[in-house]
């Protein structure tokens, strides 16, 4: 990941260097008035797209906008109830691509690189290029031919990585060069990236930017898939947006702006977050050289100390698998620090229990919301007192009491706006910035002194997204500390009054928000910024 | 192509009739080895019915067959819904049934109306006690608690048939490994001289209305849920799962140890080694085919239990093996899960027509 890290641009999305492609260059790829219904749901309306040689198309939407069906139509996993698909064959004539079929996607040359990778990590590299295509057991000859031509393919595209080695060796952004090689290998002319820079630091993300124009400038035809509005203007020629199933607009990457794009895809004018001044107290959270041993990489610390006052929003950034998760479980009173010291209010913790914290002032919206956040199969009303059930208000002697804890469940739909058919919802009908708005109204229900954030606003649409965020800024405005675990800087640099970066475990100041730029929380994300320089490589070993 | 798309909700009628068609679609399919054997598949049915609801007589015999098979569902009912499954209920049933013998054999003269609850809290102590075991293995080691469940029913057996033959037999019984007769007072009551049906029955079908109660209006119940269906949540919500897991462990335990207390004190009078055809493994099919809810647990016992009854009645009459009752349920069984698979899911088939076969096709 060095060789990228060495150009100097100051702020990040800054790599238009895409050249715009000739507007009458062939189409590889046509979707025509594509539709595709669930029941009531409207998953895709009338979608037209049409995909030029050389062009780097960018699919926006929030989450539930019909991104993913359309692709999945696209690869044949799902039939669409109208409309037709085309692709160039070999001629680069049209041709209508049979639905339904995976295999005729492949055959047409389209290639995916799905957001969660689909390696065998106890294949190598080019094992893994290959599985899926070829036979893997080839002789030695048809095997260095194939080598070859995946060599080949590497020093075309600039993606280079070593193909012998096992891919649980690999860090996330050689993974991803392997699937983009693995896409590319039959001969591809279309490549679909379904939310490529989820995982990446951005100056992995900023490298992937530079391949994809590059692959671009070498004639093949982008379909880029995201929700980040500063990727899409890095990344494209070209930006659709969908919208519950339609398409509400096509621009090109140089004419647009943020706001422009963003209000496109939620419809209405999308209200800026604004922090304000932070009157800043005692501290709330102390975690004095704590370490934490575990066999798991990211749950390891080493030396931590970090302190979090009232009143402030402490960003914790980092690429996931770097020790958050420690971090989560140590705020969170599921485990106790091997060594050092936690103080939560100026008290030291010395047993686990999350009651025990949670009597103590701490709230945890949790990473992940399914696993963690909601049992999904029991009700509102249930999720809702969940982490009260010795609390007198719900129960007296180890008898529920129903009423009470109905009308709270009540109230608190309300005052969160939870959409939901009521308090006896089952929770996992429930769509993901509603399940949030379930999770914030039991984590602020009784004013806590510190709130542990991990990620929460991922995976939501801007609304709910907007609406997390206002309800993290009250609170802190109210006098809690906040603690916000998260991956996406642009988050981080709108709550968080300080960062600090995780990385192998290890925790760097970078300072006040205000004060630093990304690209110096990039460079400590990618563990550049202390003399570690190559610890993310030796760390997957 | 078979496709399969989840469903997103199901109405309550449906979990309702699903085991109901599930058991008429078994005994559809029990009719082929019926025919296979030469009989008239709806006249061995309206015998079987016959044998299992025709008069006074023939409708005790299902409910005494079925008051351990409520126990048993019960236990298994519980123990599944905290996802700890619990293989082991045959071995509890006996261990129960031991601490009934130990209890109520004359060791403690009292009368009756402490005889009888000591007699019930000593069974279900044994039973309590022999899950208790492999569920703290399970929350503090992670071992794998049906392995060690269902393994430790061959060892209290053969524990229950050592004792049957030392420190619990009868001196009286001229040889034959069965225990020390329960005394009177410790006996529960007969409900009619002419019939062999007991208070167990009561007994069962209160335990039936406080798991259900237990389940649905207490925090142990909402523990016990959560931590049955999503162990990360309830420990992230400060919910004990080891606590919620031993809990459930003892209230299964507990309940097939007084399933064995019902067979033995209710029943027969003394323990012998092949008192239980089976009540334990029942209960699982019990437990399954009422969805795990503690109310559906006596339907579905009732059911098992006259399909035991009425096919031994039945084979007599017809000279078909009464091992057809076993494949009944069993059916039954295969059939609700069947059931509760199409109630989740909407299975589609798209036609093959539809998509070219030039490229290959797939299945």
């Amino acid at each position: 990941m060095s060789d990228h890290n060495k150009n100097n641009t100051s702020e990040l999305p800054a790599t238009k260097t895409q050249s715009t492609p000739p507007a009458e260059a062939p189409v590889l790829l046509e979707l025509r008035n594509i539709g595709k219904r669930f029941g009531e749901t409207i998953a895709n309306e009338c979608i037209d797209l049409t995909l030029r040689k050389g062009e780097v198309v960018a699919l926006l939407g929030e989450n539930g906008a019909g991104k993913t069906t359309l692709m999945s139509i696209l690869f044949g996993h799902y039939v669409a109830d109208q409309g037709s698909i085309h692709t160039a064959d070999a001629n680069g004539v049209l041709q209508p691509l049979p639905p339904g079929n995976p295999q005729a996607a492949l055959a047409a040359r389209i290639g995916m690189v799905h957001q969660h990778f689909t390696l065998a990590e106890n294949l190598s590299g080019f094992e893994n290029i290959l599985l899926g295509s070829e036979k893997l057991w080839l002789p030695a000859r048809g095997r260095a031919a194939l080598r070859a031509r995946v060599e080949a393919q590497m020093a075309e595209s600039g993606l280079h990585v070593s193909l012998d080695e096992r891919v649980s060796n690999l860090t996330v952004g050689e993974r991803q060069r392997i699937e983009i090689l693995k896409a590319l290998a039959h001969n591809t002319q279309v490549l679909v990236l379904d939310e490529p820079t989820a995982v990446l630091t951005p100056q992995e993300a900023e490298g992937l930017y530079k391949t994809v124009a590059l692959l671009a400038s070498r004639g093949l035809a982008v379909i880029f898939i995201s929700h980040k509005l500063h990727e899409v203007l890095a990344a494209s020629h070209r930006i659709v947006v969908l919208r519950r199933g339609r398409l509400v607009g096509e621009l090109t990457t140089a004419n647009a702006s943020k706001d422009q794009i963003a209000e496109m895809m939620v419809g209405h004018e999308v209200p800026r977050t604004e922090r304000g001044e932070a009157t800043v107290g005692e501290p709330v959270l102390q975690l004095l050289d704590v370490s934490l041993e575990s066999s798991q990489q990211r749950q390891r610390l080493q030396h931590v100390t970090l302190t979090v006052r009232r009143g402030e929003v402490v960003g914790v950034a980092g690429v996931s698998g770097n020790g958050q998760a420690g971090l989560a479980d140590l705020i969170s009173g599921l485990a106790l620090p091997s060594s050092g010291k936690l103080l939560i209010d100026g008290e030291e913790v010395q047993r686990t229990g999350p009651r025990h914290l949670m009597a103590r002032g701490v709230a945890r919206i949790p990473e992940d919301r399914h696993h963690q956040g909601v049992v999904a199969s029991m009700n509102i009303r249930e999720n809702l007192m969940i982490e009260s059930l010795d609390d007198a208000r719900f129960q007296r002697f180890g008898v529920i009491k129903a009423a009470a804890s109905r009308s709270h469940a009540i109230e608190q739909i309300d005052a969160y706006d939870v959409r939901c058919e009521g308090p006896d919802a089952v929770v996992g009908q429930l769509s993901g910035g509603n399940m949030q708005k379930l999770i914030l109204a039991r984590a602020l229900d009784q004013e806590p002194l510190l709130i542990l954030a991990s990620q929460p606003a991922r995976g939501l649409d801007i609304g709910a997204q907007t609406d997390v965020y206002r309800r993290l800024l009250e609170a802190r405005k109210r006098g809690a500390g906040v603690v916000l675990i998260s991956e996406d800087l642009d988050e981080l640099f709108t709550l968080s009054d300080r960062i600090v970066v995780l990385h192998d475990g290890e925790l760097t100041e970078a300072g006040a928000s205000d004060e630093i730029d990304r690209r110096e929380v990039g460079l400590l994300m990618a563990g550049q910024g202390s003399n570690h320089q190559q610890s993310t490589q030796e760390s997957a070993l | 192509m078979i496709r399969l798309e989840s469903r997103n909700s199901s109405s309550h009628w449906l979990a309702v009739l699903a085991p109901v068609a599930a058991a008429l679609f078994a005994m559809l399919l029990a009719a082929i080895p019926l025919m296979a054997a030469g009989q008239n598949p709806i006249t061995a049915y309206g015998l079987m019915f016959k044998g299992a609801f025709g008069g006074m007589f023939a409708f005790t015999e299902t409910l005494t067959r079925a008051t351990p098979l409520i126990l048993t569902g019960l236990a298994a009912a519980v123990a599944f819904r905290a996802k700890l499954w619990n293989i082991g209920l045959e071995g509890q049933f006996y261990l129960g049934a031991v601490g009934a013998v130990i209890v109520g054999s004359g060791s403690i003269d009292a009368p009756a109306a402490v005889l009888i609850p000591m007699t019930m809290a000593g069974g279900a102590l044994f039973g309590a006690l022999a899950m208790l075991g492999p569920a703290w293995l399970k929350t503090r080691y992670q071992t794998d608690e049906v392995v060690t469940t269902l393994l430790l029913n061959f060892v209290i057996l053969l524990l229950v048939q050592m004792l049957l033959e030392g420190a619990l037999k009868d001196p009286m019984a001229l040889g034959w490994p069965q225990s020390a007769p329960i005394v009177d007072n410790a006996l529960l009551p007969a409900l009619s001289a002419k019939y062999r049906l007991h208070t167990g029955l009561y007994i069962a079908l209160c335990a039936s209305l406080l798991v259900f109660a237990l389940m649905r209006y207490t925090t142990f119940g909402f523990a016990l849920r959560a931590v049955g269906e999503n162990p990360s949540a309830a420990r992230h919500a400060g919910i004990s799962v080891s606590a919620a897991t031993l809990g459930a462990a003892a209230l299964s335990g507990a309940l097939a140890g007084l399933a064995g207390v019902g067979e033995v004190a209710g029943l027969k009078g003394y323990l012998t080694a092949d008192i239980s055809p089976g009540f334990g493994y029942a209960g699982i099919v019990v437990a399954m085919l009422a969805g795990l809810s503690p109310l559906g647990v006596v339907m579905a016992a009732v059911f098992v239990a006259a399909v035991f009854v009425g096919a031994d009645s039945m084979s007599r009459a017809l000279s078909v093996s009464s091992y057809l009752a076993d494949l009944m349920v069993a059916l039954a069984l295969l059939c609700v899960l069947i059931g509760g698979f199409l109630m989740r899911f909407k299975v589609t088939w798209v036609s093959n027509s539809r998509r070219t076969s030039s490229t290959g096709a797939e299945v």
